[in-house]
């Protein structure tokens, strides 16, 4: 049998991210992952890698800016206040077509707010959080398991295209434990990083990592380029799960902590015989259009539930079918604003029309 | 079968730990198992709460409105959590520090014992927490008290493992109370 640890979340994402090769932290601490920087603090100098506390979250994504223009495998990690910090550096990242992953254990906000799990930051992260019009790839785990899992997908996603990926989070999924069985990075063929810097070398061609174009035209050559790459991400790329959407008159959408508590519902509505699906956007950008269009060729209802005041819920009105209703759940986070299976329950059934 | 159970206390009973142990005795059992803590501005003598589902399946949601078991440590806890706990289901109240004074809303069966008391006659008010440990895995028949004294060895740092007979011992005397 394979070896089940028993770890946090935020355990599970830095041991993810080791595993996929990442041998650069940098960081400043954060309620509530600081577990991140401190396993990543314990682990990494036994594996020949770098840790560095940072003065500041803005020095820490810089300091990522830096690793990745070398090449390497580098991230960083923080909750919603810090991330705000990092948009700047982000903005840079992804202009100088660097990879690297960012990961957001979302806190409670605006401003300091609170320590509580949150999803209000998913316009944040999805519609870039930072200055000129680029996008991330924005992987959303729920579950202990994923956090591990998609940390090396990031990896992989965020090499192969030359954008920076975030994985986002919450408190409740980085702070709860769960079963998880660790596993090697699977062998991708990705292209070589020949753009990285080498200081240097007699006779080399000069390589120049910017995210400054100041020749007639350049700039808007450059952002074409990105905008085809987001193109092809959104054509390739995407990925969700899906969860009884044969037979659904009523299709439920969560991502993270949010679906977990939506498959109990989920569960309980189909125990009174409500016909009720569900299905979770696992990358929030590129944003799984197609599966929602497709399912919603046939069910007409769509019920989005998030923890926050609706914002994913734009996207899914967006993808669903011309002729399919959207209607929003959610709560603003904060201590006790925890929604539970009991109250998306109460709401599929309002949806579905009352009693089975 | 997926058991829930919500466990409430002050800081310093050792609520989290006691979670963090039931979760990690059924990992070690093949089961599936989420350990979810309230992860608050807490400290020594504050709220401290915790939520474990055990099941066979996948595990859902990590969040339960309405837990079907519920640990109550304190006057505190019982007053505000017992009324959430689901009819059909059953609480284990620690009657040396909570007493029931409120109407029962939904039809559960209340487990009240007087558990530090027994911690204490074990040798230590701290050992509550394994005390309930043993009620809850016997009532429950969902843990084997053999796992739950490996978990131990798995939860507990390493400074602490002189502690784990002890802790063995107030495991077994909660235990009894169920087998007797």
């Amino acid at each position: 049998m394979d070896q089940r640890l028993f770890v946090k979340g935020n355990e599970a994402v830095a041991m993810g991210a080791l595993a996929a090769g990442c041998r650069y932290y940098f960081g400043y601490p954060i309620t509530p992952q600081s577990d991140i920087p401190e396993f990543t603090a314990r682990e990494l100098p036994r594996l020949g890698g770098t840790f560095i506390q940072a003065e500041s979250e803005i020095a820490a994504i810089n300091m990522l800016l830096g690793a990745s223009a070398c090449g390497m495998r580098a991230m960083t990690s923080s909750s919603s206040p810090g991330i705000s910090l990092k948009q700047e550096g982000l903005s840079y990242m992804a202009g100088s077509e660097l990879p690297g992953l960012v990961v957001n254990i979302c806190r409670s906000g605006p401003g300091l707010g609170g320590i509580d799990a949150s999803q209000a930051d998913y316009f944040q992260a999805v519609k870039g959080g930072g200055h000129g019009g680029y996008r991330l790839i924005v992987l959303a785990p729920h579950s202990v398991q994923e956090m591990y899992d998609l940390a090396l997908l990031a990896f992989d996603l965020s090499d192969r295209y030359r954008i920076p990926a975030m994985l986002l989070g919450d408190s409740v999924i980085g702070q709860m434990k769960e079963a998880l069985i660790p596993h090697p990075r699977a062998q991708v063929e990705l292209p070589p990083k020949d753009w990285a810097v080498r200081g240097k070398q007699e006779g080399a061609p000069q390589r120049v990592v910017k995210s400054l174009y100041l020749g007639d035209g350049e700039l808007e050559a450059h952002n074409w380029r990105l905008h085809e790459r987001y193109a092809l991400l959104e054509a390739r790329e995407t990925r969700w799960e899906g969860l009884h959407t044969d037979d659904a008159e009523l299709l439920v959408t969560a991502f993270g902590i949010t679906a977990r508590i939506a498959k109990s519902a989920v569960r309980m509505a189909r125990e009174a015989g409500f016909k009720v699906g569900l299905l979770r956007p696992v990358s929030l950008f590129p944003f799984p259009r197609e599966a929602f269009r497709t399912v919603t060729l046939v069910t007409k209802k769509v019920l989005c539930c998030e923890l926050n005041t609706g914002q994913m819920v734009e996207d899914v009105r967006l993808s669903v079918a011309r002729d399919a209703e959207v209607y929003f759940y959610g709560r603003p986070p904060g201590a006790g604003s925890l929604p539970t299976p009991e109250e998306f329950a109460e709401q599929i059934a309002r949806y579905c029309g009352g009693a089975a | 079968m997926t058991l829930d159970l919500f466990i409430a206390g002050f800081g310093g009973q050792g609520v989290l730990l006691l979670g963090n142990l039931l979760a990690y005795a059924a990992i070690l059992e093949g089961k599936n198992a989420s350990y979810f803590p309230a992860y608050g501005v807490e400290k020594r003598g504050g709220a401290a709460t915790c939520t474990v589902v055990i099941s066979d399946d996948e595990v859902a949601s990590p969040v339960v409105g309405r837990p079907g078991c519920a640990i109550l440590l304190n006057q505190a806890s019982l007053d505000k959590y017992l009324p959430r706990v689901r009819p059909g289901g059953w609480a284990l109240v620690n009657s040396s520090l909570a007493e029931e004074n409120l109407p029962r809303v939904a039809p559960i069966e209340v487990l009240a014992l007087p558990l530090t008391e027994l911690a204490l006659d074990v040798g230590d008010a701290r050992l509550v927490n394994l005390v309930a440990a043993g009620i809850w895995a016997r009532k429950s028949q969902a843990l084997t008290l053999a796992s739950l004294e490996s978990a131990l060895r798995k939860v507990l740092p390493e400074r602490n493992h002189r502690f784990i007979p002890l802790n063995v011992e107030a495991l077994k005397r909660g235990a009894a109370l169920i087998a007797s």
